[in-house]
């Protein structure tokens, strides 16, 4: 039996090889037909035997009676279903190898506000991580400066950067873009009466009051930088800006301003997102919540004020003892009876492959299966400004898809085929190779 | 009224009160609804489920009698004896519960950091059975887990194996009868590589050439420790009068158990390198590895791990947290399964410990374990790793009542727990948690508005923001000193974890 699967997987492998190369393929566009296939496009019900055909990395026609062109390299998915490949919208994908290990590291800038720095420029196209992600079905991400991870360095700053929606696949960062900025973190000030103490390894508590003039200041501090921004922003139209010495962190912000960039904001007490909430309203600011576990706690506030929100993964436990143990599980079933819209995502990178399995969880607690669907493919794509491009299997949008055995969101279901770009990409990676390393080692003596 | 005194005080700690209360309530219901009292196991009857029982395959539409905390039947249909409790499980599933062999839940410190060697301190000392990750991971179906010592030292402390009887006092959680152990720890963590404690020199060892010394120097004084010992005990056995004993060492005791066979030894490791030391100064010394924790590169050398007869326990997929992570790879389990060595898969996290059988599912993705393989990764397997086989591990007569009963297959990601039994007993219902939940949202509600009353007598302090909100923090100068200090609240910070150097 193993025996058998082996030598499929290798076949498969071989097969893929074959016809691909090893890393992402040339440029050279060949047009394919994947027929007899169940295609979940998620712009509507189900196709049972239906064809999809990808021509010049773009879906060229999806449904049950789509003609095979001539010369189309035919896959034929009898049995296997299709899928928009997953959206991981909070990674540090290509940002950051070996948490652990600063020179390998570059998700979080120093100081407090970096609103000029870009993600895309710090993203290693030969990350191991990205065809480890990419083997479990997650087709682009967003790498998102400044938000968090296993990142043992801590300082995440205020205003992190901005984040860049990359596909997992290209030679160089400019083939793996998908849209360079789409959105600017803010990392929202906490009001921490417990920090943890690396001098003492021990739990530091402080008073709510010290903790909370320290917040003030942080959110006073941030009122007067956008007013800066905001002079400079009216300076630039007046064209006025060229007189005087140019600031690249305030200029950074305009698009902010002026409402064409997003802020994502990360917050997860309810307090906080409150407090985000009104600030941003006030300021006028178009806000993506990010993080979000306490989110279920302001969900009418959050539904009222057109919010979405990019959840943290599921598998995390309440902050609070007294919450129900799967407080987390279960708010996204919340919040999609709420009204609230939002995508899920893995905050992580080695973790990322784990995108699918946070989604199952959610629909074992209560969410539909198909919001969970979209909530890792159409929803990020939507909430990023990119719904017209990417996140549903329709004519014209760019062929990121999947083909699987089964379910994309169950731990054992096999990706069988994946396009990016509508290239037919290697899911091949370090962990294949070392398994088949291994695998093949001699009996020991 | 009880309660009254603490809402006086208006800051961090008294809301821990609060929570402590509220947890109180949050375990009363179970031991109230419970149809017997805690002493007396009542006898069930669980029927019409699909028992996975690991030691002989599935049984569909399955029955399991329980008495007396055991399982005192199996099988296809059993006859409900008279004033059995039935739990009708039609459509769900039941497995052994699910045993975590590498576990830091319950316990107030992790890691004593200050020595290399620090052999003396025992995890059972710091057991806090009122840490609310005993019932998150009891309600991801845990029943027993295996608590280590953190891996910041080559030679840690002593462990213990626990059973998730939540809400019984610490002295009944540990596991009767299993062997106690003692934690290593190899590579990264004990050489400090990824972390300097500020204004603090560096410790010894720097180096996996220094762990191994570290280790080999420790049981070299242990082994003289314990010839010491001997020849006394022989000595005085012949009657010899006038004998002055050998001083006792509380550092070394453990380990000359160690060289008696009498504790088990869980080594932290990584790199396929450091594990082959550790086997050959096992060796050396005359002493068995039990097994080897994370050993994410025990793929490398699995056919040196089965010849050793070690145990292997791992994660399911973490990899490139740390540089001896960056070659771990999620068919760890399945490559060491195939070449004959014992593997579990562990959580070394309370939020990993809620879905192991999650976790354990992926090891049939990634090298293609079956079904019953995947399961035994989390039942049995860790069971046979500690040395409570004969009691827990499989679904068999005679075996302690420890199960979970989840909604669909537990190996996919759309299993919930339902319940959980520990000894026959009920000790999670998920039904009942939920039928709870407004119980004690009103609860907290009106401990919160008590908290604001008492506030408000006081115009001196600062009124709390809302209810259910964090209050003003009290200065500690004010602190009236009848108050006991109350130990701050085990806040889950996984982070802090990974640091403290407990993965």
């Amino acid at each position: 039996m193993i025996f058998l699967r082996r030598l499929l997987y290798l076949i498969t492998l071989f097969c893929v090889l074959h016809f691909v190369g090893v890393v992402p393929a040339n440029a050279q566009s060949t047009t394919y037909a994947i027929t007899h296939a169940k295609i979940f496009t998620l712009a509507g019900s189900a196709i049972e035997d239906g064809t999809l055909i990808i021509r010049d990395g773009k879906i060229a026609a999806v449904g049950a009676t789509v003609e095979v062109p001539q010369g189309a390299q035919v896959i034929d998915a009898k049995g296997l279903q299709v899928y928009p490949g997953l959206f991981d919208s909070v990674t540090q994908m290509g940002l950051s190898e070996i948490s652990a290990v600063s020179a390998t590291v570059d998700s979080s800038e120093t100081g407090t506000y970096n609103p000029d720095v870009v993600a895309a420029t710090a993203v290693s196209p030969s990350s191991e991580h990205i065809p480890v992600t990419r083997a479990s079905g997650i087709t682009q991400v967003m790498a998102v400066p400044a938000s968090g991870g296993l990142d043992f360095f801590g300082g995440r700053g205020i205003l992190g950067g901005q984040a860049s929606a990359i596909h997992l696949a290209g030679w160089t960062i400019d083939e793996m873009l998908l849209k360079k900025s789409t959105a600017m973190v803010l990392n929202w000030p906490q009001i921490e009466t417990e920090t943890f103490d690396f001098s003492t390894f021990s739990i530091k508590e402080k008073p709510y009051t010290e903790a909370k003039q320290e917040y003030d200041k942080q959110v006073n501090e941030l009122t007067d930088w956008l007013e800066r921004a905001r002079h400079y922003e009216q300076a630039m139209e007046k064209g006025s800006v060229a007189k005087y010495d140019r600031d690249l962190k305030l200029e950074a912000f305009a698009p902010v301003l002026r409402g064409e960039l997003p802020l994502l904001v990360f917050a997860d007490r309810a307090r906080d997102i409150r407090n985000a909430v009104e600030f941003c309203d006030k300021q006028k600011l178009k806000m993506i919540l990010a993080g979000g576990s306490e989110a279920d706690k302001v969900k009418d506030l959050l539904r009222s004020k057109d919010i979405p929100v990019v959840l943290r993964p599921m598998l995390t436990l309440p902050d609070e003892e007294d919450d129900p143990y799967d407080r987390l599980l279960s708010q996204p079933a919340e919040l999609a009876a709420a009204g609230v819209k939002f995508a899920i995502a893995s905050f992580d990178n080695s973790f990322a492959r784990r995108l699918g399995q946070n989604a199952a969880n959610a629909v074992a607690h209560g969410l539909a299966y198909d919001e969970a669907l979209r909530a890792v493919t159409i929803y990020p794509a939507q909430i990023f400004g990119l719904g017209t491009q990417i996140g549903t299997l329709e004519q014209g949008k760019l062929a990121n898809l999947i083909v699987t055995n089964g379910d994309p969101l169950e731990l054992t279901t096999d990706v069988k085929y994946l396009f990016i770009k509508g290239q037919l990409t290697s899911m091949e990676n370090k962990h294949h190779r070392l398994y088949e390393k291994y695998l093949n080692r001699p009996k020991a003596q | 009224m009880k309660i009254s005194s603490p809402l006086k005080a208006v800051g961090r700690r008294s809301l821990f009160l609060c929570f402590l209360y509220l947890l109180c309530l949050l375990y009363l219901p179970y031991s109230s609804n419970a149809a017997t009292p805690p002493d007396t196991a009542p006898v069930i009857l669980i029927q019409n489920a699909t028992v996975l029982t690991v030691s002989h395959g599935a049984i569909e539409h399955g029955s399991i009698l329980i008495k007396d905390g055991k399982i005192a039947e199996v099988g296809q249909s059993i006859k409900a004896p008279k004033d059995a409790q039935i739990i009708d499980a039609s459509g769900q599933f039941v497995i052994p519960g699910i045993i975590d062999c590498h576990s830091h839940i319950a316990a107030d410190a992790i890691n004593e950091g200050s020595v290399s060697v620090s052999s003396m301190v025992n995890m059972e000392e710091v057991l806090n059975p009122e840490d609310i990750d005993i019932y998150r991971d009891l309600a991801g179906g845990v029943t027993a887990a295996n608590i280590l010592h953190g891996s910041a030292n080559s030679i840690g402390g002593q462990t213990l194996v626990i059973k998730l009887r939540w809400g019984q006092p610490a002295s009944k959680l540990p596991f009767e009868g299993a062997l106690p152990g003692i934690k290593f720890a190899l590579g990264e963590n004990p050489k400090r590589s990824n972390f300097s404690i500020p204004g603090q020199p560096r410790r010894y060892p720097t180096t996996r050439m220094g762990v191994e010394e570290t280790i080999r120097a420790a049981f070299t004084e242990a082994r003289d420790y314990k010839k010491a010992w001997d020849d006394y005990n022989k000595r005085a056995a012949a009657g010899e009068k006038n004998l002055i004993p050998p001083r006792r060492d509380l550092k070394l005791e453990p380990l000359v158990e160690v060289l008696e066979g009498k504790r088990y030894v869980h080594s932290h490791c990584y790199r396929e390198d450091e594990i082959l030391m550790l086997l050959r100064v096992a060796k050396e010394f005359g002493f068995k590895v039990r097994t080897f924790q994370h050993v994410l590169e025990g793929y490398k050398i699995a056919d040196e791990l089965a010849a050793a007869g070690v145990g292997a326990s791992t994660f399911s997929d973490w990899w490139a947290y740390k540089v001896e992570a960056y070659d771990a790879i999620p068919y760890n389990a399945a490559l060491m399964t195939r070449r004959g060595v014992i593997v579990s898969i562990n959580s070394d996290d309370a939020e990993e410990a809620t879905h192991l059988n999650q976790e354990a599912a992926k090891s049939m993705k990634f090298g293609g374990l079956s079904h019953d393989e995947a399961l035994k990764l989390v039942t049995l397997n860790p069971a046979i790793q500690l040395g409570i086989d004969k009691r827990v591990g499989t679904i068999d007569v005679g075996k302690d009542a420890d199960l979970a009963i989840y909604n669909h297959d537990p190996l996919s990601a759309y299993a919930v727990v339902q319940k959980t039994l520990i000894d026959g007993r009920v000790y999670f219902d998920r039904e009942r948690d939920i039928a709870n939940r407004a119980e004690i949202e009103n609860e907290k509600k009106a401990l919160a508005e008590k908290l604001k009353k008492a506030a408000e007598k006081k115009p001196d302090e600062k009124k709390p923001e809302a209810a259910g909100q964090k209050p003003a923090e009290k200065k500690p100068e004010e602190k009236k000193p009848e108050e006991k200090p109350k130990p701050p609240a085990p806040t889950p910070t996984p982070t802090v974890d990974r640091v403290g150097g407990a993965l």
